[in-house]
C-alpha cells in the first residue's frame, strides 16, 4: 500500500520537477517509479576477467593472470552476488550468464558455488537459463559435463572461424577442429541449448568464402547461431594493424553483402533472426539476452561488470546504471572491504530509461510492442510520441520502419541500418517526454500541495 | 597598400612604372598628388627659418630633455623600409644602443617589435617610434626613428611613417639582395620623395656579396652603388656611418616654431587608463601641457594632459616644438577621435587642416565565428579591443545558417589578416573558424531601377547572396594587383606558367643582375589571396619573393556558382567565381563536401551549378549497413553515449531538403586550407 501511494506521488511530481528545473532531468532523478513486476525480478552476468592470452580484435575487459587466484575471486564473485541480491531486493533470479574473458577456464566448482549463493537468497527456477561462455580449446571441452553437473545447461561457444589461417591470425587459442569436437560435446551433454558465435568482416574474407564457411557451420551447429562482424576497436592489435596498412578488412559494401546474406541463408536453415546479430532455431533464442532488448533488470557481478536494477534495499525507487571496478586485483580489494565492487551509480531519469527501452528494444526483429512499452512508460505510448513526426514518417514512407498496431519495429531492411534510425527516435522521444510536464504544470501544483498538507 | 601614398597614382602611373621602370625617376616627378607636393614644400622649404628657431631655446623647461635645444635644423625624421628578414629591427636596436636609447646588451633582439606575433614572425606590424640623441660634429642632434613594418599589406603603416619622415634608410641584405618588398618600399619612398639612403646589410654573412647587391641597386633603383653603406647590423659593423649619414644626407623638416601650432596624427594607440595615445608630427610652432587643442576632423576641444618623447619608451616632457616627433594624451577616450591623418591645432589659433590620409580600404574578406555560438561575447570583445589599435579592419556582423552569428572582417591584405588572427588567438585566446578569403567584386549596373535603389550606377559585392544578375547589370569589375616577382632565373619558367594559371598578364620582366629575375604580373587579387604565395615558395624552394599592390578594377566575366545537395542549393555555400574557374572551383567543394558530410541512408549528389547547369558532381553513397553488431548488457552505456551524441548532433544540424549536413562540413568547405 505504501508503496503505491509512492508511486502515485512519484508520478504526479516528478514531471513537476522537470518542469521547475528547466528540463534538467538527471540533476533530480526524476525516473518514473517502476511496477513492480519489473523490480521484483532480474537477470544475473557474472564476469570471469582473465584469458589465456589476447585476441587481436578484442578490447573486452580481460587480464592474462599472473598467478592462480582462483580461489579468492571465486570467493568475491560469490560474496559481491549475495550483497547486490541484497541490495536490488530481487525475488528471482531469470537467467545467468558467465561470461568474460574466457569463464570456461574457471574451475566448475566456481560455477557451482555462485549458483549455491544464488539459490540461498533468491529462486532460481530448474529451468531457469544458466548459460556459459566456452573457448573451444580441449581443456575447455574436458570440463564440459563438470560445468553441466555444476549447473550450466547452456553454451555459448566461440567459433568465430572455420579457417585455422584466420584463428591463428586472430590470436585465438583453438583449431577448427577443436572447434567442431567441442560442439559436438556440448550438443551431447545440452541438446538444443548449444549457441555458436561466428565473426564475418575478417581480414581477407570474400562473400564466397563466407557463405561456404556459414554452409560448413550449418551442418554442425545446435539451433542458435550468433554472427557479428568483425568491429575494430581502438587500442587492440587489429586495429593498428589496419591502421599501418599491414592489414586489410573488407570494405562496407562486401560486409553489408555478408550480413544481408548470412540472414538470408540462416532463414533458409530454418534460423529465424530475432535481433540483429541473433538467430534461433525451433524458438532456442537466449532469454538472458532477450531480457537485455526488453529493458529488463540485470545484475552485473564481477570486474567491470555492469547491471541495470532498483537499489530497493537501500531504499532506492529509480533504476540505476551501475559499473563495477575494472581491475580485478583492487575490485578483488573493494569486494573484501566493502563487499562489493561497485565503482559507478548513475540514476537513470524516465527519459534515460525509456532512451534504454527504445535503443534496445529496436535490435529486436520484433521491436517494441505497445504493450511493453506501456510498461515504461504507461503515460505515453509510441503512437503518441512517434505517430505526429515528420522524420519518422519519412523512415515509415521509405519502409526502414513499420509503426502499426503491434508495435514499433524496423523492416527487414532497416534493421542493417538501425543505427541510422534510432538518433531520429531519440530526438523524437525527448522532445515528446520533455514537453509532457508542460502540460501537467497544474498537476505539479496540487502534488506540492498534497505533499505539504499531508505531513502524515 | 590600399592607402598608401604610392596607391593614390591609381592605375596610369602604376603602369606606366611597370613599362618604363627605369625612367621613374623624372616621370614620377610629374604625377605627384597634391599632398605629397606639399610635404615636399615641408621638407624643402626650411633653411631659412632654421638660424632664427635655434636662439629660442627657453630656459624655463624643466625637463631632463631640452627640446627647445633642438631646433629643426638639427632634427632628423627618418625610417627604415625593407623586406621581411633583412635586418631592420637589428639596425634599429643597434641605432638605439650606439644613441643610449637603450642598454647594450645580448638582450636586445627587436626591441621595437612588441607584439608577440612580431617577434615569431621576425615582422614588424605595428610601426613604432624613437626618439635618438646623436652628436655629430660637436652638436647634439635629435633622430626620430619611426621603425615600420616590412610588408605591404602594412604599408598604410609605412605611408603614414613616411608622411613623418624627411628620408628613409634602405635596408637589403647583403646575401638575398633585391625581393620583391624592397621594390614596393622603395617606390613608396620615392614617390614621397624621400632622400634614400640604401644599407647593404648582414656583410658578414659568408656568401655576402655586397657588390653583386650594389650593381642591383644601381640598376633597379638608379642609385650610385656609391651611396650604398656597407653594415652588419648584427655585429654594429659601420651602423656609426648610417647614423652619419642620416645626419648629412637627410633634410632637415620644413618647420617654423614661430607658426602657429600644427601637428599630424601619423598613428594612435589605445591605452586602458590613459585613453588614447597620439603619436604627432609637430609641422609648426610648439604645444605644452595644457593647452587647450582642437581635432580638425571633429572639431572637439581637448586639454593637453601628457606629452613627451618616445625613446621608444613614453618619456614626458614640458613641451614639442615644430620639427619634432612624439606623443600627445589629451583625455581622448576612443581611437576614433584620434584619426590617423587629423591636424591638431590650438583652439586660439586655428590652421587650414593638412591634406590627411584617405582611410585604409579593405582588400580581402573573411567571414570569422566563434567554434561554439556561446563563445561569441567572448570573442566580440576580443575583436573589438583588437581592431581598437588596427582601425584598419573593418568590421560587420554577419550570420550565417550554417556557422552562427559571426563577423565579417575586411582586412588589407592577407598577411594582415594572418596576423589579425594569430593575434586574436594568441593576445585574446580566442579560438575562432576563419572562412576562406574572399574579395569586394563591383557590378556596373544596368537597371534604372536598381541604379536608383542603390543610388548609384557601380555597387559593391561582398557577400556572393548579394550578387545581382546578369541581366540586370552591363558588367561585373574584379579587383586587380599588380604583383612582383623576384626570383632566380632558373625558376622562370615554373613560375610564368603558375601566374598563366592564376589569369595573371606579364607587364614586364627584368633581369636585376646576371641571375635573378624581376617579373610583374598584373593578377586578379581573387587568384593571389587563397594559395598562391604558398605555391609560389614551393615552387621556387623559397627563393621567389612576391609582393603586390592595388591596381584598380577591371571588367571580369563573373558568375555566381551554386552547391546543390540532392538538387537543393545551400545558401552558405554560394561562391562568385571567375567563369574560367568555376570548374576547378566547383569540383573542389564538392570533394570537400563529400569527404565531409557523413553517409545517410540514402544516395546524396553533391553537385555546383551554374544557373540550371550541373558542372561538377560527386556522389555519397548510401550506408548498407550501420548497426552495432554487439550490443548486450555491459554495451549499453558506450552504446547510448555514442547515441546521445549523434542524436545531439542531429538537432545542430542543417537540413537541405532531407540531407543533413554538420557543421563541420561547412567549415571544411569554408575555411582556409591548412598549410
Amino acid at each position: 500500500m505504501i508503496k503505491l501511494t509512492c508511486r502515485a506521488a512519484g508520478r504526479v511530481l516528478c514531471p513537476g520537477l522537470r518542469c521547475f528545473s528547466g528540463g534538467e532531468v538527471t540533476e533530480h532523478a526524476s525516473g518514473w517509479i517502476q511496477s513492480p513486476h519489473l523490480t521484483e525480478q532480474a537477470s544475473l552476468y557474472v564476469h570471469w576477467p582473465y584469458c589465456l592470452r589476447r585476441c587481436s580484435y578484442c578490447n573486452f575487459n580481460k587480464y592474462i593472470p599472473k598467478k592462480n587466484n582462483d580461489h579468492i575471486m571465486t570467493k568475491c564473485l560469490q560474496w559481491e552476488t549475495d550483497t547486490l541480491l541484497q541490495l536490488s531486493q530481487v525475488s528471482c533470479i531469470t537467467s545467468v550468464f558467465f561470461g568474460g574473458g574466457t569463464p570456461s577456464l574457471t574451475h566448475p566448482s566456481t560455477i557451482a558455488a555462485i549458483l549455491e549463493t544464488l539459490s540461498k537468497r533468491v529462486s532460481l527456477s530448474d529451468e531457469a537459463e544458466i548459460t556459459l561462455e566456452v573457448n573451444p580449446t580441449p581443456a575447455g571441452m574436458s570440463k564440459l559435463d563438470d560445468f553441466v553437473r555444476a549447473g550450466v545447461n547452456r553454451f555459448s561457444i566461440g567459433v568465430q572461424s572455420l579457417q585455422d589461417e584466420d584463428l591463428k591470425s586472430l590470436g585465438r587459442d583453438h583449431s577448427s577442429q577443436e572447434a567442431l569436437k567441442t560442439i559436438e560435446e556440448a550438443r551431447r551433454l545440452c541438446p538444443g541449448r548449444v549457441s555458436v558465435d561466428i565473426m564475418f568482416g575478417r581480414p581477407k574474407q570474400t562473400v564466397e568464402s563466407w557463405e561456404k564457411e556459414l554452409s560448413e557451420l550449418l551442418r554442425i551447429c545446435d539451433d542458435h547461431v550468433s554472427l557479428y562482424q568483425l568491429t575494430l576497436e581502438r587500442g587492440t592489435q587489429l586495429f593498428k594493424q589496419v591502421q599501418c596498412g599491414e592489414v586489410t578488412v573488407p570494405a562496407e559494401d562486401v560486409t553489408a553483402e555478408m550480413y544481408q546474406c548470412a540472414r538470408k541463408t540462416l532463414q533458409q536453415h530454418g534460423f529465424l533472426q530475432y535481433e540483429v546479430s541473433n538467430f534461433a532455431r525451433h524458438n532456442s533464442v537466449s532469454h538472458h539476452n532477450v531480457s537485455y532488448w526488453r529493458g529488463k533488470q540485470y545484475i552485473g557481478v564481477g570486474p567491470g561488470a555492469h547491471g541495470r536494477f532498483v537499489p530497493l534495499g537501500e531504499g532506492g525507487v529509480f533504476r540505476e546504471a551501475r559499473t563495477q571496478t575494472l581491475e580485478p586485483d583492487v575490485w578483488i580489494r573493494e569486494v573484501q572491504q566493502r563487499g562489493h565492487g561497485t565503482r559507478r551509480r548513475i540514476q537513470l531519469s524516465h527519459l534515460e530509461l525509456l532512451q534504454e527501452v527504445l535503443v534496445m528494444g529496436m535490435r529486436k526483429t520484433r521491436g517494441i510492442s505497445h504493450k511493453h512499452w506501456e510498461l515504461f512508460s504507461p503515460e505515453m505510448g509510441l503512437c503518441e510520441i512517434f505517430g505526429a513526426s515528420m522524420d519518422v514518417q519519412e523512415l515509415v514512407q521509405s519502409g526502414q520502419l513499420i509503426l502499426d498496431d503491434r508495435g514499433l519495429c524496423c523492416s527487414w531492411d532497416g534493421l542493417a541500418l538501425l543505427d541510422s534510425i534510432l538518433p531520429t527516435l531519440l530526438v523524437e522521444l525527448e522532445r515528446q517526454i520533455l514537453q509532457k510536464p508542460h502540460r501537467d504544470h497544474s498537476v505539479f501544483t496540487d502534488g506540492q500541495t498534497k505533499k505539504t498538507s499531508n505531513p502524515q | 597598400m590600399s592607402l598608401s601614398l604610392a596607391k593614390r597614382c591609381c592605375e596610369a602611373p602604376l603602369t606606366r612604372r611597370v613599362l618604363q621602370f627605369k625612367m621613374f625617376r623624372r616621370r614620377i616627378q610629374s604625377c605627384n598628388l597634391s599632398y605629397t607636393v606639399w610635404r615636399h614644400r615641408w621638407m624643402k622649404k626650411l633653411p631659412v627659418v632654421t638660424s632664427s628657431s635655434r636662439r629660442m631655446s627657453s630656459h624655463q623647461d624643466k625637463d631632463t630633455v631640452d627640446l627647445s635645444k633642438f631646433p629643426v635644423d638639427r632634427i632628423r625624421n627618418f625610417c627604415i623600409i625593407a623586406h621581411i628578414d633583412h635586418g631592420k629591427s637589428t639596425l634599429a636596436d643597434r641605432l638605439l644602443e650606439i644613441t643610449g636609447a637603450i642598454a647594450k646588451t645580448e638582450k636586445n633582439k627587436q626591441v621595437l617589435d612588441k607584439l608577440q606575433v612580431e617577434r615569431e614572425r621576425g615582422i614588424t606590424v605595428k610601426a613604432q617610434t624613437a626618439s635618438l640623441f646623436y652628436s655629430h660634429q660637436g652638436e647634439q642632434h635629435l633622430l626620430n626613428l619611426i621603425d615600420t613594418p616590412g610588408h605591404v599589406d602594412f604599408s598604410y603603416e609605412v605611408s603614414r611613417s613616411i608622411s613623418a619622415c624627411q628620408g628613409v634608410l634602405l635596408i637589403i641584405d647583403a646575401n638575398q639582395g633585391i625581393q620583391a618588398q624592397t621594390v614596393a618600399n622603395f617606390y613608396l619612398a620615392f614617390e614621397a620623395q624621400l632622400t634614400i639612403i640604401p644599407v647593404v646589410n648582414k656583410i658578414d654573412l659568408k656568401n655576402a656579396d655586397p657588390e653583386r647587391v650594389e650593381s642591383q641597386i644601381e640598376k633597379v633603383f638608379d642609385i650610385p652603388r656609391e651611396e650604398c653603406i656597407r653594415i652588419s647590423a648584427k655585429l654594429g659593423t659601420n651602423v656609426e656611418k648610417v647614423l652619419q649619414a642620416v645626419v648629412e644626407r637627410i633634410p632637415p623638416p620644413v618647420a617654423s616654431t614661430e607658426d602657429p601650432f600644427k601637428a599630424l596624427v601619423f598613428d594612435s594607440n589605445f591605452d586602458h587608463y590613459r585613453g588614447v595615445v597620439a603619436n604627432i608630427a609637430v609641422f609648426g610652432g610648439r604645444v605644452r601641457k595644457g593647452d587647450k587643442i582642437v581635432s580638425a576632423h571633429l572639431g572637439k576641444t581637448y586639454e593637453v594632459n601628457e606629452l613627451g618623447l618616445l625613446r621608444p619608451d613614453e618619456h614626458p616632457t614640458q613641451k614639442l616644438f615644430a620639427g619634432q616627433v612624439g606623443y600627445i594624451i589629451a583625455g581622448m577616450k576612443d581611437v576614433k577621435e584620434a584619426q590617423i591623418g587629423d591636424t591638431l591645432y590650438l583652439q586660439e589659433q586655428p590652421v587650414e587642416a593638412l591634406p590627411g590620409f584617405k582611410p585604409a580600404k579593405a582588400m580581402v574578406f573573411a567571414g570569422m565565428y566563434p567554434m561554439d555560438q556561446s563563445e561569441y561575447p567572448g570573442l566580440r570583445s576580443a575583436i573589438e579591443r583588437l581592431t581598437l589599435n588596427d582601425s584598419s579592419v573593418t568590421v560587420q556582423r554577419d550570420s550565417s545558417l550554417a556557422l552562427g552569428a559571426g563577423w565579417r572582417l575586411g582586412f588589407l591584405g592577407l598577411l594582415h589578416m594572418e596576423v589579425f588572427n594569430q593575434r586574436l588567438e594568441q593576445e585574446y585566446n580566442a579560438s575562432v573558424i576563419v572562412t576562406a578569403p574572399t574579395v569586394p567584386y563591383k557590378a556596373v549596373l544596368s537597371s534604372a531601377k536598381l541604379i536608383k535603389e542603390h543610388g548609384s550606377e557601380e555597387i559593391t559585392i561582398v557577400n556572393p547572396a548579394q550578387f545581382p544578375e546578369r541581366s540586370v547589370v552591363s558588367e561585373y569589375l574584379e579587383p586587380m594587383v599588380l604583383g612582383t616577382i623576384l626570383a632566380p632565373d632558373n625558376y622562370t619558367g615554373k613560375i610564368m606558367s603558375l601566374c598563366l594559371n592564376r589569369r595573371a598578364v606579364q607587364k614586364n620582366m627584368v633581369y636585376i643582375d646576371d641571375q635573378r629575375v624581376m617579373m610583374k604580373y598584373l593578377f586578379p587579387l581573387n587568384e593571389i589571396v587563397v594559395d598562391f604565395y604558398d605555391l609560389l615558395k614551393s615552387l621556387s624552394s623559397g627563393y621567389a619573393s612576391f609582393d603586390y599592390e592595388n591596381a584598380g578594377y577591371q571588367a571580369a566575366d563573373l558568375i555566381k556558382m551554386d552547391i546543390l545537395l540532392n538538387g537543393r542549393p545551400v545558401e552558405e555555400l554560394t561562391t562568385v567565381v571567375h567563369r574560367q574557374r568555376a570548374y576547378s572551383t566547383g569540383k573542389a567543394m564538392c570533394e570537400r563536401l563529400k569527404d565531409s558530410i557523413p553517409r545517410q541512408m540514402f544516395e546524396i549528389a553533391v553537385q555546383a551549378a551554374i544557373g540550371s547547369k550541373v558542372i561538377a558532381r560527386e556522389t555519397i553513397k548510401a550506408y548498407r549497413k550501420n548497426v552495432l553488431a554487439k550490443c548486450y548488457g555491459g554495451d549499453i552505456t558506450r552504446k547510448m553515449k555514442l547515441l546521445k551524441k549523434q542524436a545531439e548532433g542531429k538537432k545542430k544540424m542543417r537540413r537541405i531538403g532531407n540531407v543533413e549536413v554538420p557543421k563541420d562540413a561547412f567549415i571544411s568547405v569554408l575555411k582556409r586550407k591548412e598549410k
